[in-house]
């Protein structure tokens, strides 16, 4: 057993061995593990999903084997995970450009990629093979909290809190070592309250109210304050990278930005407090400041397309330039139009709890949050070949990344229509129509409408499936036998 | 392009302004939250004491408010025993372990957040698919223990699965939603029917 255990730390680095290139920095090495196992669950992602939509059509399919509920709680948990791991290797990758030296606890940040790795693993296995506990603290400390989103059972949750606080110390300390800029600054103190957040998603209230209150918390200021932030760093920093934009204008742009989003999204919140037992002045906070958080979106579509004009489109990885780009305007119709339509009490007392919020968080996580992580992993690629030319004319005119881009979008776009049907059928027959009760609520699930919404919904997650396939075959192969250098950009600071 | 910006558009002016919001907003949030937690306490107007179990409970509209309330009406003891606080709280908190540790919320919505695979159960309690008040009970301990020899008729061909629910746990689960719909959730769900508007409209 000791030799096994002396052996393991070992065979885990070999297993990411071929993640090593010889044209990377240490922190780049890193982020090519992390990159790595996103992409793993970036697949499991989608494959889980895949189960779980096939389950509203055929309700029989893996039934008492692996049920809807672990299906789906995967499917999410696995994409949270994944973007997590994106934005994590996103950061250590330019941590050592951006801060001019080396990581300081390069060593601890393996460490803590290993450790992080395996309590994924574990928490899945146990997800899948033990499901669910007895109405006990044991089950809520090692099978699952039964939270959604944040279902990792407690010592996870530890696990994870100890594994930010190392990441959270290696960008401090090397910036404080190095040097600091908008970017960085920006950058530590997001992660500080993005690690903090967490905290309150992990203590047990019988009362639901209070529960979901703090709830909120984690979920709301994660993904609507603070991950929006950290993308709109890791987009600051890719911009200057991938256009030669100057440091001055996306720092400013990127201030402007964080004003807007944190003005707007931390109270923000309220627009999930009106519903949940919580006071009423709710409506009025959570409605009008909820509805001003497209305005940052817009402004960062405005900034990367105006930068990207100025620069003439002339950038060092076209595939991850259409993937900013694809970034900026995700965010902002996936985030900002589709949460927009729901967000005001009048209309959400009738589509809360329906497709309708199913079909905002396709589109918004894909748009906001999976596109910039699949620019980064374009950027990743590239130096990791040894910073070939990722420009226009590639060989077989890039049609890989061309083609994978255009299903991903287009599935998950499609996925997006698809449950806004059935969100529209449900608000009106089951909620307005009929009054919310059990049998309203299946006389709108037996409707046409929404069972055929169901169907184009699995047709398009395969077009997304295709795209995600494309994409992993793309990343695999572009650039491999590229012998024209990356263009290089004048640097204008 | 001239090379320095006006001054509305300087990187230091943002960054005081970028501060300052984020703060501002913060410090409003914190005041709020310590709001909103007192009004919603267990025991108050907005969340009630355990014990409300032991009550009848309803939800109508209040044309005053113009929208939907809980009501809470005469004794109407839980499993036809009159608990204590203390018991009450025991009982909620072994049905919201449950429902936790079960993983309800990955197919259920409660307070309408959660999964859209199953119905609702912010009102599970006043469902009229219960038939009648007199034997809810018995059928909710019934269909937990058993969700798939007891499966309701519905198109859609969704089962619940069996999921290893004790005696005791159902107990605390039934209790837990007889708990929540007495939650003033501001009127959500709306023109909702209850099993006790079927009998008595």
């Amino acid at each position: 057993m000791s030799a096994i255990l002396s052996t393991l730390p070992g065979k885990l680095t070999s297993l990411f061995a071929f993640t090593e290139s010889p044209h990377l920095n240490g922190g780049q090495k890193l982020a090519s593990k992390y990159f790595t196992v996103a992409m793993a669950l970036f697949v499991a992602q989608l494959l889980f999903g895949l189960l779980a939509a096939i389950q509203f059509i055929w309700p029989n399919f893996l039934f008492g084997w692996l049920d809807f509920s672990v299906n789906r709680m995967v499917h999410t948990n696995a994409m949270v995970v994944w973007l997590l791991y994106g934005f994590i290797g996103s950061v250590y990758w330019f941590l050592e450009e951006e801060s001019g030296t080396e990581i300081v606890g390069l060593k601890l940040g393996v460490i803590a990629f290993h450790v992080l790795t395996i309590a994924v693993t574990v928490v899945v296995l146990v997800y899948l093979l033990i499901q669910t506990g007895p109405g006990k603290d044991a089950s809520i400390w090692f099978i699952n909290e039964g939270r959604e989103y944040i279902e990792a059972p407690r010592w996870a949750d530890i696990g994870i809190v100890l594994v930010m606080l190392t990441f959270f110390y290696n960008v401090a300390a090397t910036f404080m070592k190095g040097r600091w800029s908008g970017v960085s600054g920006v950058l530590t103190l997001d992660l500080v309250a993005l690690a903090g957040l967490y905290c309150a998603g992990m203590f047990y209230l019988t009362n639901i109210t209070a529960d979901q209150y703090w709830w909120w918390w984690v979920i709301h200021l994660w993904v609507e304050a603070t991950w929006e932030v950290l993308v709109a760093c890791i987009m600051a920093w890719s911009l200057m990278h991938l256009l030669g934009a100057r440091r001055k204008i996306v720092q400013t742009w990127l201030y402007i930005e964080v004003a807007l989003m944190f003005g707007s999204g931390i109270l923000g919140l309220g627009h999930h407090y009106f519903w949940i037992g919580t006071p009423d002045y709710w409506f009025s906070i959570g409605g009008f400041f909820s509805a001003l958080e497209p305005i940052p979106l817009v402004a960062m579509v405005v900034h990367s397309v105006y930068d990207a004009g100025v620069h003439k489109f002339k950038a060092t990885n076209h595939p991850a330039m259409a993937w900013i780009i694809a970034h900026t305007f995700g965010n902002f119709i996936g985030a900002g139009v589709w949460g927009f339509m729901q967000t005001l009490p009048q209309i959400n007392l009738y589509t809360h709890g329906t497709q309708w919020s199913a079909s905002h968080g396709h589109i918004a996580f894909f748009g906001a949050y999976a596109t910039i992580n699949i620019a980064f992993f374009y950027l990743a690629i590239q130096k990791w070949r040894g910073n070939v030319w990722m420009g226009g004319e590639l060989p077989d005119n890039g049609w890989k990344w061309k083609w994978s881009i255009g299903l991903l979008n287009f599935g998950v776009l499609g996925m997006t229509v698809a449950l806004l049907i059935a969100g529209y059928e449900q608000a009106f027959i089951e909620r307005a129509m009929q009054g919310s009760t059990w049998n309203a609520y299946f006389a709108a699930q037996d409707h046409p409408w929404f069972r055929e919404a169901m169907v184009w919904r699995t047709l398009f997650g395969l077009v997304t499936l295709g795209g995600l396939g494309l994409l992993i075959w793309d990343l695999t192969t572009i650039g491999k036998a590229e012998p024209r250098p990356a263009l290089v950009l004048a640097p204008r600071d | 392009m001239s090379q320095q910006p006006p001054n509305w558009a300087s990187e230091a002016r943002w960054k005081k302004i970028a501060i300052w919001v984020t703060a501002g907003s913060f410090v409003l949030l914190i005041f709020l939250t310590f709001d909103t937690l007192s009004k919603t306490s267990v025991g108050g107007e907005r969340v009630r004491a355990y014990s409300v179990i032991n009550q009848e409970i309803d939800y109508r509209f209040d044309a005053q408010k113009n929208r939907y309330m809980p009501v809470i009406g005469k004794e109407a003891p839980l499993f036809g025993k009159v608990v204590t606080e203390a018991e009450a709280e025991q009982l909620v908190t072994l049905g919201k372990k449950t429902v936790q540790s079960k993983n309800c919320m990955n197919c259920h919505t409660l307070l309408g957040n959660g999964a859209y695979y199953a119905p609702d159960l912010t009102k599970a309690w006043l469902d009229p698919n219960w038939i009648d008040a007199a034997n809810r009970e018995n059928l909710m301990l019934t269909f937990l223990k058993d969700p798939v020899g007891n499966a309701r008729a519905n198109g859609s061909g969704r089962r619940m699965p069996n999921l290893g629910i004790t005696d005791e746990e159902a107990h605390g689960i039934v209790a837990f939603l007889k708990w929540m719909s007495a939650i003033d959730t501001n009127g959500f769900p709306n023109n909702f029917t209850t099993i006790n508007a079927k009998e008595q409209p």
